[in-house]
């Protein structure tokens, strides 16, 4: 099958979620973080942060607080268990703590093909920015697609 | 925290981690807000062909993030980008490597490049990337 081509330029609806201190905390937890200063708001005080600070690729799964993150997948009739991620990029403007608000706002910026249409590729770009409308980051993330060889052929 | 003076193909310190347990994948698909079953749900794994489930890309690249955050202070982060090349079962026991490959002047700031990669126990190579670090 091939992906809807058309889709490409296509922005999807922001996302807010509020960063909290347990929320940061779970996640360094999850990741396996002990370096105090991901984890005691006292010890971040002391390097010099506001608070908790947002970890680098924390911001990734802000999109995902949407009531259903894969709608968009399900809408171009993608299985998603067939989806690999491919390539995940950051680009960093400023520094973001527990106790943001950050808002996520992506739109797809291409889709291509290789092996002769078995692997597909969607290029997704999304805008981090806080709560003052300040930009904290830019992700690019490119998802894969897996199709098998000759199912819907058309 | 010590200071980051980097030397062009000087490595890092790596960065091991312990083998993923089902209980990792859970906690991870919690905190990170990635709740594809996949990771996660047996049953799922069964159903599209799998052996069994396989960590989120996403918590390597946290690992490979920590390993960052361990040499500088992560205002000093400018870009980091990873491709993920090989998929992580659970179980899989993750290294995080890093080598200085160039030191330029951009825009008034001394910037570090360090590569990036992540590899299992068996060699299998998981994530290769780089990130962008601001010296001074």
């Amino acid at each position: 099958m091939s992906l809807d081509r058309s889709v490409i330029g296509r922005e999807f609806p922001a996302v807010s979620l509020l960063i909290t201190r347990s929320r940061l905390q779970n996640f360094a937890k999850a990741t396996g973080q002990h370096d105090p200063v991901y984890l005691d708001p006292d010890a971040a005080k002391q390097a010099g942060h506001r608070d908790l600070p947002v970890p680098p690729t924390f911001v990734f799964g802000i999109e995902l607080e949407a009531p259903n993150p894969f709608a968009f997948l399900e809408d171009l009739d993608v299985d998603l268990r067939t989806v690999l991620h491919g390539e995940q990029q950051f680009d960093y403007h400023r520094m973001a703590y527990a106790g943001d608000e950050l808002t996520a706002a992506s739109r797809i910026t291409d889709i291509y093909e290789k092996k002769g249409g078995l692997l597909e590729f969607i290029v997704r770009e999304t805008t981090v920015t806080n709560q003052d409308g300040a930009r904290v980051a830019v992700m690019r993330g490119v998802t894969v697609v897996q199709n098998r060889p000759g199912k819907d052929a058309s | 925290m010590t200071v980051f003076t980097p030397e062009v193909g000087a490595g890092v310190q790596p960065l091991r981690i312990d083998p993923i347990s089902r209980t990792t994948l859970a906690l991870f698909a919690g905190a990170s807000g990635d709740h594809n079953p996949i990771h996660i749900d047996l049953d799922v794994a069964k159903s599209a062909g799998l052996d069994d489930v396989f960590a989120h890309g996403m918590l390597s690249m946290a690992y490979l993030g920590r390993l960052l955050t361990d040499l500088v202070p992560q205002q000093q982060l400018r870009s980091y980008k990873v491709r993920f090349a090989s998929i992580t079962p659970v179980h899989g026991q993750p290294t995080c490597t890093g080598t200085v490959t160039s030191i330029d002047e951009v825009g008034g700031e001394r910037l570090a490049t360090v590569e990036l990669k992540v590899a299992l126990a068996d060699g299998t190579v998981t994530l290769l990337g780089d990130a962008v670090i601001a010296l001074d």
